[in-house]
């Protein structure tokens, strides 16, 4: 009480203070505060008017007793009578509120340097109450303070919605008269009411009707006041208006859960999008991009089309039109994203050089997102090296040549378009890299036109070589090799080309290693070993796009700056997209290695006397600074740490591990000898398998050894406890193994199972995966639509979620799905998804460490005899998991 | 709030920054304004703040928020800034900053809390300083 404090006289009160203090009992001190009580009242019902310094000197006395903790039942209107005293020693006797005001404020600093120091629980009815304070200045505060503590204890401050919907109702349709000091160009107190809608924005939308129906009323009544003619011509009035219009639409768009208010939300920002202040255009811009993430809204943000792509032709704001082309990606589907490609396109011939890398990586993702045939893929890609070559970052052509190479469909059209792109008298180095690598694979599918024949094709490859960077010759020598096996009538022609000084003794060491083995290989190699040498590549393993992984990483929080040094993009262990860090990850040094899927791949069993060569094939994108390739490197090394050298597990390992993803019985493995029966039981984090091995032969199978193996670093992730079992298997007896496993962590790998044996004294060895995976810890989980859609929108964050978009493989029957989703181990949640042909399920995956919930959505498509699979998780590698695990069932 | 040339006539931070990163800082989202046209919309990203300014003759005035502000509503609760300012000064210039920065600060401090708003009413805002002010006046005489 600064006014006490100050040697301003008030001499009544400090007597009084100290002769409470020198009161020696309770009783003392009551029948003192009572003799006082009298005199005041007395006072103030007196004849005599009190002037300000008797009255202030009451009030004061009054305020101790109260705090000593004595009801006071008057008085208060001489309190609020000092409020509006204009002098400011009177009024300050009044203010606090001022210290309400500034507690709750410095509560909030309090917490947010520290957030265990404030405890919660009895005091949170307080400060939830202060929402009902008279004083503005005090909801305001309050309304900070919640909105802050509430991220965390959600269910504690439950009750503020209740109170900030009443509160907001009342400045919203102007009907409490204490906002006449808060209405600002005749907007009532505008800024509390953005405050609000966000608190409103940290909950679902309210449970209680009556609450709700008030809450809609209002979101109503500030989309209705915005069609209203304007109350005053002044910009202020309408920027004021407007603040709350964008926070009401963020409320509307955050409960997501209102169809009509979504769509007239979107038809007012759609209002904006025209309008000529830039400011409106921009956030208008933006609004509408989380809006069209909504179902309900998507088809009427589609609506805008035009105009959006109009914004991004003509807007003269660079970050206005970054806005556009967020909008034009976010509003993409497969029914306008050739449109929207395109404009895309044309756009990032003039397009700013500060966005143009991310609009590369955008129409890459597009591209491929929404590619019907691929062919219109490869040539989105080519125009945008094409556009763009210096934008376009080595994941997004590293991209398409995974996906030629994975789609043969699409190979010799790729072949054909490299080729003719080629053809321009200068095109950009990337797309060298493109059409040697194609070409170098897929050559021979063109070689019959006269017109692209083998040594056309050579050297228009060749004519382009000298120009290049040393690492995309590498390249291009690498396609020479191959030209040799695909071509032998080039082979005398790319021997001179590699005999040439210029490359046998280039001062470049790759450059020089890869002429050598190159030219020697071609000399003293079989033709049979060439071409097993050079055989086509393999597909590459499925996985998350790599550019996906690195818009979200340009998207991600701004690096290497001073200011924030201390913080570190989550994301950016991410660079391989798919590869759970291990150490070998984190230390490889160059991105391009992995995408070639060298770790996923199991060690190449080529002869040895070209696995150098092999090696160096493989290495194909290695740039100079790459180590040596010959023999494993220490993480190849590293990751393949089989305890007594266990095979790697048999071809169709990963096939009879899918046949297990949504059952828990059956055979696992039959040949001629063995046949390895599975039963197995999940609860919760734990698991118990039953493995039958039965002898099908006649003869016993001897040192019968069947042990499990946790590859790379499943061992902290799993645990998997195995019973030994006899050694000896006599001739059609079957022997039992259980094991009991545990769940720690989330996982990616199932453990390998290798079993060892000797039959008729040949040494017989096999390795198998075991169908543990993770979706086995899986608990269903039944909610209502609501909560579904609550939770799924909690997990919106990009790497939370992933999708596949496949071809059936079985006839897509309703109930067959069912079946495999209830085994997959989620709960069907049936009257969610608003089209009835769909699936949606949800569960929690159970580690030891820790629970992950899952919410999946299956959408079949009869016709195009595909379906769309979209995992959402808290978990990105889980997300990505489940989807690739899932996809492979139907 | 900062001059046409550059020149950071009062900042206030409600985060903590390391002082000797504030000019650094402040010369960053300086030039980051300074260089956008008129045409241009009025808010802009810098690392991981959003930069909400206004240009008043020479002055502009920024503030740098996070994602749990609305911009709409930060940059109306400038231009009530500057109508505070402008009440209390007559027609706030440039010059009246820099020789009264003392009440500049009790006014920004009046309506930021803490890096919150608190308050928007002009009176209520100007009560303090108005009677702090003439109580100086009084014990001058």
């Amino acid at each position: 009480m600064p006014a006490v404090s100050k040697g301003d006289g008030m001499r009544g009160l400090a007597v009084f203070i100290s002769d409470i203090r020198n009161c020696k009992s309770k009783e003392a001190e009551i029948k003192r505060i009572n003799k006082e009580l009298a005199n005041i009242r007395s006072k103030f019902k007196g004849d005599k008017a009190l002037d300000g310094y008797s009255k202030k000197k009451y009030v004061c006395k009054l305020l101790f007793i109260f705090l000593l903790g004595h009801d006071i039942d008057f008085g208060h209107m001489e309190a609020v009578n000092l409020l509006s005293s204009n002098k400011y020693t009177e009024k300050q006797i009044d203010s606090m509120d001022s210290v309400k005001q500034s507690a709750a404020l410095c509560l909030l600093r309090l917490y947010k340097a520290s957030p265990d120091l404030v405890p919660m629980g009895e005091w949170t009815a307080r400060v939830v109450h202060l929402l009902n304070d008279q004083h503005m200045g005090v909801v305001t505060a309050a309304v900070s303070l919640i909105t802050c503590l509430c991220k965390k204890n959600p269910d504690d401050f439950k009750t503020c919605i209740s109170l900030a919907v009443s509160r907001l109702s009342r400045i919203v349709s102007s009907a409490s008269t204490d906002l006449q000091d808060y209405t600002y160009y005749f907007v009532p107190a505008p800024w509390l009411s953005v405050k609000l809608l966000r608190l409103l924005q940290c909950y679902p939308p309210p449970e209680d009707a009556a609450v709700k129906g008030r809450l809609v009323e209002c979101l109503e009544t500030v989309l209705n006041k915005a069609q209203e003619p304007p109350k005053s011509k002044k910009v202020q009035h309408s920027n004021a208006k407007n603040a709350i219009l964008f926070e009401t639409i963020s409320l509307i768009i955050h409960y997501d859960s209102e169809p009509n208010l979504l769509v007239r939300a979107c038809n007012q920002l759609g209002q904006f999008l025209q309008h000529r202040e830039t400011n409106l255009r921009y956030l208008a811009l933006e609004s509408m991009c989380t809006l069209a993430s909504s179902e309900f809204s998507h088809e009427a943000v589609k609506t805008h089309i035009d105009t959006v792509i109009n914004a991004l032709k003509t807007e003269r704001d660079v970050s206005v039109r970054q806005r556009a082309a967020d909008l034009l990606y976010a509003m993409c589907d497969r029914s306008n994203a050739k449109q929207i490609v395109s404009e895309m396109l044309r756009y990032l011939e003039t397009a700013d050089y500060a966005i143009r890398e991310e609009i590369v990586l955008k129409v890459a993702i597009l591209a491929e997102k929404y590619a019907v045939d691929y062919s219109w893929y490869v040539d989105t890609i080519l125009n945008l090296i094409r556009i763009a070559g210096d934008y376009v970052s080595e994941e997004v052509w590293y991209r398409v040549l995974q996906i030629v190479t994975n789609r043969d469909d699409v190979q010799g059209y790729a072949a054909k378009t490299v080729f003719e792109a080629l053809q321009a008298p200068a095109c950009h180095e990337n797309m060298v890299k493109v059409g040697g690598y194609i070409l170098g694979e897929f050559g021979n599918l063109i070689a019959g036109d006269p017109r692209s024949s083998p040594p056309v094709q050579f050297s228009l490859l060749h004519s382009k070589f000298h120009l290049c960077s040393v690492a995309t010759r590498a390249l291009l020598l690498s396609t020479y090799i191959k030209f040799i096996n695909l071509f032998p009538e080039t082979k005398a022609t790319i021997q001179a080309v590699l005999r040439a000084g210029s490359q046998l003794r280039n001062a470049d060491v790759e450059l020089q290693q890869r002429a050598v083995e190159y030219l020697t290989l071609s000399s003293v190699a079989s033709t049979d070993v060439l071409a097993t040498v050079l055989e086509e590549m393999p597909p590459f393993p499925e996985r998350e796009s790599s550019i996906l992984a690195k818009l979200k990483r340009k998207k991600g929080p701004g690096a290497g700056s001073a200011l924030d040094d201390g913080r570190r993009d989550p994301s950016s262990n991410d660079i391989n997209g798919g590869v759970e860090p291990t150490p070998s990850t984190v230390s490889t040094p160059s991105p391009s290695a992995d995408l070639l899927g060298l770790r996923a791949a199991p060690p190449p069993a080529a002869p040895p006397a070209s696995a150098g060569a092999g090696n160096l094939l493989v290495d194909v994108f290695d740039g100079p600074a790459a180590q040596p390739s010959l023999g494993p490197t220490p993480e190849e090394a590293f990751l393949s740490p089989g305890p007594e050298d266990i095979g790697p597990p048999i071809p169709e390992a990963d096939e009879l591990l899918n046949k297990f993803v949504c059952k828990n019985n059956g055979v696992l493995f039959e040949n001629q000898l063995l046949q390895i029966g599975v039963k197995s039981e999940f609860r919760q984090n734990l698991g118990r398998m039953y493995l039958f091995y039965g002898n099908k032969t006649s003869v016993q199978f001897q040192n019968f050894s069947p042990t499990v193996v946790h590859p790379g670093d499943l061992q902290t992730q799993l645990a998997v406890q195995t019973k030994r079992v006899a050694a000896q298997v006599d001739g059609g007896a079957q022997v039992q193994q259980v094991l009991n496993i545990e769940c720690l962590r989330d996982f990616l790998t199932p453990p390998l199972l290798s079993v060892r044996f000797r039959y008729g004294g040949a040494p017989q060895a096999l390795t198998l995966k075991l169908p543990v995976t993770i979706n086995k810890f899986f608990q269903p989980t039944e909610m209502a639509a609501q909560d579904f859609f609550q939770r799924w929108k909690q997990l919106s964050l990009p790497q939370q979620e992933a999708q596949k978009i496949f071809k059936a493989n079985h006839p897509m029957d309703a109930e067959v799905t069912k079946a495999k989703l209830l085994g997959f181990g989620s709960a069907l949640l049936d009257n969610v998804d608003p089209n009835p042909e769909n699936f949606v399920g949800a569960g929690i995956i159970q580690t030891k460490a820790l629970q992950v919930g899952c919410l999946l959505r299956l959408e079949p498509n009869a016709q195009a005899q595909m379906y769309r699979l979209t995992l959402r998780t808290s978990k990105e590698p889980v997300s990505r998991h489940l989807c690739e695990l899932l996809a492979q069932q139907f | 709030m900062v001059n046409k040339q550059g020149q950071t006539r009062l900042s206030k931070y409600y985060e903590h920054v390391d002082i000797n990163k504030r000019t650094l800082l402040e010369t960053e989202v300086i030039k980051r304004c300074l260089s956008r046209s008129n045409e241009q919309c009025s808010f802009t990203e810098y690392k991981d703040f959003r930069l909400i300014y206004r240009q008043y003759a020479a002055l502009f005035i920024v503030v740098g928020v996070d994602d749990t502000e609305t911009e709409m509503a930060i940059y109306e609760f400038i231009h009530n800034f500057v109508e505070v300012l402008d009440e209390y000064f007559s027609r706030v210039s440039e010059l009246d900053k820099m020789f009264n920065l003392d009440k500049v600060h009790i006014i920004l401090d009046e309506m930021v809390l803490n890096g919150c708003i608190v308050e928007t009413n002009r009176e209520r805002i100007l009560a303090p300083l108005l009677i702090l002010y003439s109580e100086c006046v009084d014990s001058d005489l």
